[in-house]
């Protein structure tokens, strides 16, 4: 466990005034605030920090106490335990009995401020914080995501049901609000950010809502034209293909590609790219036919 | 839009401890909609993520209303800027 300078994280000096301490931590507050800095844990971390200087140095029974003993907060604690056996022996009083500590949720700080203060803190009658964001990834795949479906996710020892929507994009974060850490000072709970991590398995490849997907035709199909059962992720279909029908070709099916993100019933495009596949052992009949051809 | 999804601006402000002229500034600077019934009002479910950040904008930073649609402003500029980045990521 390191010492922290509580004066170095708000960038003042030791002798700070009370004001001084104020106008520092807000300047810090408004650069690394969580709702100023969506989704960055570095700024988050700060944050906490100098929350917690602030916590000990605008509090002037704290700040004696870290000033007196902050290096040597070891020391503090011997003497923590002296005063409270002097005091069973009838000795009592002194400069550290005016704490009324209750047990709260002190996770955001740190083990020195801990040791130093205890295992729990007064409350500030300053501002109130929301908690902390916490972050997570949800694994899916392609198939997944193309039905809105619901999935039970275990945060903190809870269960939560939550809807997942089909057509969510990999990277997409949604928020579940109220499933963060615990407010300071009574503030509100933060939320839980969910971000959709999307596996693709699939041989279909997504641009947004649209799907693409090449597929194999046999020489006499482009030539001929005919049909060509093929797979989409909402099921089979059947498709025509043309005569004389490039290799390449592309063609679009409208509807049959990726569902829109909260917009029932509606969906991308599917576009089919088709791959003319040349025959390649042919038999001697075969050779004969083509010749014949290549000769018309 | 449902009656449950609609949350009286009355019981906000008190809940946190706040001045109803707040909200009203918000609605007129365009941040924040409210819903009117019945000569009541309403802020929907939708809006109290954003309104709470307002609020904790306002009385925990000490921003002024200017500031908060300036700050408004450039966050959703850096969330579309975000979605783009994971957008451009997803076609590489």
């Amino acid at each position: 466990m390191d010492f922290v300078d509580y004066y170095k994280t708000l960038g003042i000096s030791k002798n700070a005034s009370t004001d001084d301490i104020k106008k520092a931590y807000r300047k810090l507050a408004r650069k690394l605030h969580p709702d100023l800095n969506p989704n960055d844990k570095e700024a988050h971390k700060k944050f906490q920090q100098i929350n917690e200087a602030n916590e000990v140095l605008s509090d002037p029974e704290k700040r004696k106490k870290y000033d007196q003993y902050g290096q040597d907060w070891k020391h503090a604690d011997q003497f923590e335990k002296a005063k409270q056996q002097q005091g069973r022996q009838g000795f009592g009083g002194g400069d550290f009995g005016g704490y009324t500590y209750s047990s709260g949720d002190d996770s955001e700080f740190s083990d020195f401020f801990e040791s130093l203060f205890g295992g729990s803190r007064t409350r500030r009658s300053q501002a109130k914080f929301r908690g902390q964001d916490y972050n997570a990834e949800l694994h899916l795949s392609l198939h997944d995501v193309y039905k809105t479906h619901k999935q039970t996710l275990t945060i903190n020892g809870k269960n939560v049901r939550i809807t997942i929507p089909a057509g969510v994009e990999n990277g997409q974060v949604i928020r579940l609000k109220g499933y963060g850490s615990e407010g300071t000072n009574g503030g509100p709970t933060g939320d839980l950010l969910i971000t959709f991590v999307i596996n693709n398995n699939t041989p279909f490849r997504r641009d947004g809502n649209d799907l693409y997907k090449t597929e194999d035709i046999d020489l006499y199909n482009a030539l001929l034209g005919g049909e060509k059962t093929i797979d989409t992720l909402g099921g089979k279909i059947k498709l025509k293909v043309s005569p004389g029908t490039q290799n390449g070709t592309k063609i679009r099916l409208k509807g049959k590609g990726f569902p829109v993100y909260k917009k029932e019933g509606e969906f991308g495009d599917l576009y089919i790219t088709w791959n003319v596949k040349l025959p390649t052992h042919l038999t001697e009949k075969q050779k004969e036919l083509f010749t014949e051809l290549s000769k018309l | 839009m449902e009656q449950e999804d609609l949350i009286p601006v009355k019981d906000f402000c008190i809940h946190h401890n706040i001045e109803y002229s707040f909200i009203s500034s918000l609605e007129n600077s365009g941040l924040i909609s409210i819903t009117s019934v019945k000569r009541s009002s309403f802020i929907h479910v939708d809006e109290m993520h954003k309104l709470e950040k307002f609020v904790r904008l306002h009385y925990d930073l000490d921003i002024n209303l200017e500031g908060i649609e300036t700050i408004n402003y450039l966050l959703e500029r850096i969330e579309e800027m975000q979605r783009e980045i994971v957008n451009l990521r997803n076609k590489l």
